[in-house]
């Protein structure tokens, strides 16, 4: 180990800091990607069926958004407690790196959902109109209207959702799910190891960092207005 | 072509039934370009959208070549709104796509695969070859509304619904964009229907008009007849806004004789009537206003003239019968 960095940082063990960082953007990984694969047809689903919307349905719609009204009001440290029964049954364990991945998609689904409809909301109705007037489908309409007209801003909203999974993931830690924010409670808050602390929140606020860059750039990128 | 027989349609605003129409019957016929005029809220945009059933009536049924389609669903509605384009005040473009990929829009919605040539072939009739792949931001409103023209042509439609094209252009934008309509109408033959609340638009462009005032037709007729001798107090002050004749007209009381408004009309608007009708009558006239302009490609002319003299009936009788139309204007 490099002395002067030993000297800096007299607690750390680096590999463990290493493997937590990987646990971290696995968790974050994989649970952006369930978030995205759920929320979004959730998102759309709400889009489509609010009142004055394409398939307008009042009380499917009013369910939806009383579901993730429901699920966005709930702490997400309590949200993580409460499913654990079904975390057991859909990945066998309870808690831990992949057990994480359940409540941190439920948490964050609904979330992303309602930034959806948001984005959707945004798209020039005109355009809308013009491809009915076109003769296009509501699944050609969500597909080649919707989703492209919106993808800045459901970039924009992934990048959000993706930042407050980082946080989230972080209070996984406590709990016991692993990554940088359970090192940071551990050994940072519990065993009052400040160098522990300074390292991981670092790292978190890095991570933070390089999604909204990476974020913005997409967005800038794919903006045609 | 397009037919309304009894179309009314109300909305329910606030839990009471507002009428935006009131009983409409208007025929279009092949081929035409039919103009609907009126103020903002006087129901043409909801009119138009019945023809494409993006608006469905309260009463009463739309017919679309022959056929009854009030209450045509899914891939009925499909395929008529194929046979109908349509563009908009505001273009509605995809921002997302290029101006290639936005006239190919509605062939893939269809199912086509190679799109290719019809998209150069139509960007070729708008004057755009060479914007192909620009995105809309970067083009300006006349650009716009020619790329909508293109996508609402691509599916080969019968009919053309035009919702305020030319609104937001500029006068010079707004004759060049009339005129690929007109050009459009004449080359493909297909059936413009056009709304708009300028009547130099439906001078420009259209066969008929109708005029539509609080959700009913007050007038409607060939566009000429409609111009020259307005009969409803809206279709008046919708001529005198053309004519840039706003307020309360020129001041003729000082001037001796009896005024007339002479109108002519195709080629006697080019005929020496007036001076053969001096010359063997022997009326003095004198010329208070006028002037010279067209009525699509019909010349028409309309003269304010104060006239005296012993043989003013004979004089008035042979202009009547060489086909001038002739107003006495009181004072």
């Amino acid at each position: 180990m490099n002395p002067f960095l030993h000297s800096l940082f007299p607690n750390i063990d680096w590999v463990e800091i290493a493997q937590a960082c990987l646990d971290t953007l696995v968790m974050l990984g994989g649970s952006l990607l369930f978030t995205v694969a759920t929320g979004l047809p959730l998102g759309v689903s709400l889009f489509l069926t609010a009142r004055g919307q394409l398939h307008a349905k009042p009380r499917l719609y009013g369910v939806m958004s009383l579901l993730v009204n429901v699920l966005r009001s709930v702490p997400f440290i309590i949200l993580m407690i409460l499913l654990i029964p079904l975390t057991k049954a859909l990945t066998g364990v309870s808690i831990g790196i992949r057990g994480a991945i359940v409540p941190l998609v439920i948490g964050a689904a609904p979330f992303f959902a309602r930034l959806v409809e948001t984005a959707l909301r945004e798209v020039d109705r005109g355009v809308i109109e013009a491809s009915q007037a076109m003769g296009a489908t509501t699944w050609q309409i969500v597909r080649r209207v919707l989703l492209p007209e919106a993808r800045a801003g459901l970039i924009a909203s992934a990048t959000v959702t993706a930042v407050a999974l980082v946080g989230y993931t972080a209070m996984g830690g406590i709990v016991g799910a692993g990554g940088l924010g359970a090192l940071a409670y551990q050994y940072g808050y519990n065993g009052y190891k400040p160098d522990y602390m300074l390292v991981t929140v670092t790292l978190l606020i890095v991570l933070v960092q390089i999604l909204q860059m990476l974020g913005d750039h997409l967005v800038q990128r794919y903006s045609r207005r | 072509m397009i037919r309304f027989a009894a179309v009314t349609k109300s909305y329910r605003v606030n839990g009471a039934d507002v009428s935006a129409l009131h009983p409409v019957d208007l025929e279009i016929a092949p081929g035409e370009v039919f103009g609907i005029i009126g103020h903002s809220g006087a129901g043409k945009s909801t009119l138009l959208r019945l023809i494409n059933l993006l608006e469905r009536p309260s009463s009463g049924q739309v017919f679309v070549s022959g056929k009854d389609v009030t209450h045509a669903e899914g891939a009925e509605l499909r395929g008529l709104r194929r046979r109908i384009g349509m563009i908009f005040q505001h273009f509605n473009l995809l921002s997302s796509r290029t101006v290639a990929q936005n006239v190919a829009f509605p062939l893939e919605l269809h199912g086509h695969a190679d799109t290719a040539g019809r998209v150069r072939e139509l960007l070729a009739l708008v004057g755009l070859s060479e914007h192909a792949d620009k995105y809309p931001a970067q083009l300006s409103g006349g650009q716009k509304q020619r790329v909508g023209i293109a996508r609402a042509l691509a599916s080969k439609p019968e009919i053309l619904l035009c919702d305020e094209a030319t609104s937001a252009l500029d006068p010079q934008t707004t004759a060049s964009v009339l005129e690929l309509l007109a050009d459009i109408n004449e080359k493909l033959g297909l059936t413009i229907v056009l709304i708009t609340h300028e009547m130099d638009v439906i001078r420009r462009v259209c066969d008929r008009v109708a005029v539509l005032d609080a959700g009913r037709v007050v007038e409607s007729g060939s566009v000429a007849d409609v111009f020259l001798h307005p009969q409803h107090p809206t279709t008046r002050r919708f001529v005198a806004e053309a004519e840039h004749e706003e307020g309360r007209g020129p001041d003729y009381s000082g001037v001796t004789g009896r005024l007339f408004r002479l109108s002519f009309r195709g080629d006697t608007t080019y005929a020496p009537l007036l001076s053969q009708v001096v010359r063997d009558t022997g009326v003095e006239y004198n010329l208070l206003a006028g002037r010279i302009e067209r009525i699509k490609s019909m010349p028409y002319g309309q003269l304010t003239l104060a006239m005296r003299g012993d043989n003013l009936e004979a004089a008035l009788e042979q202009l009547r019968s060489a086909g001038v139309d002739i107003e006495d204007i009181a004072r």
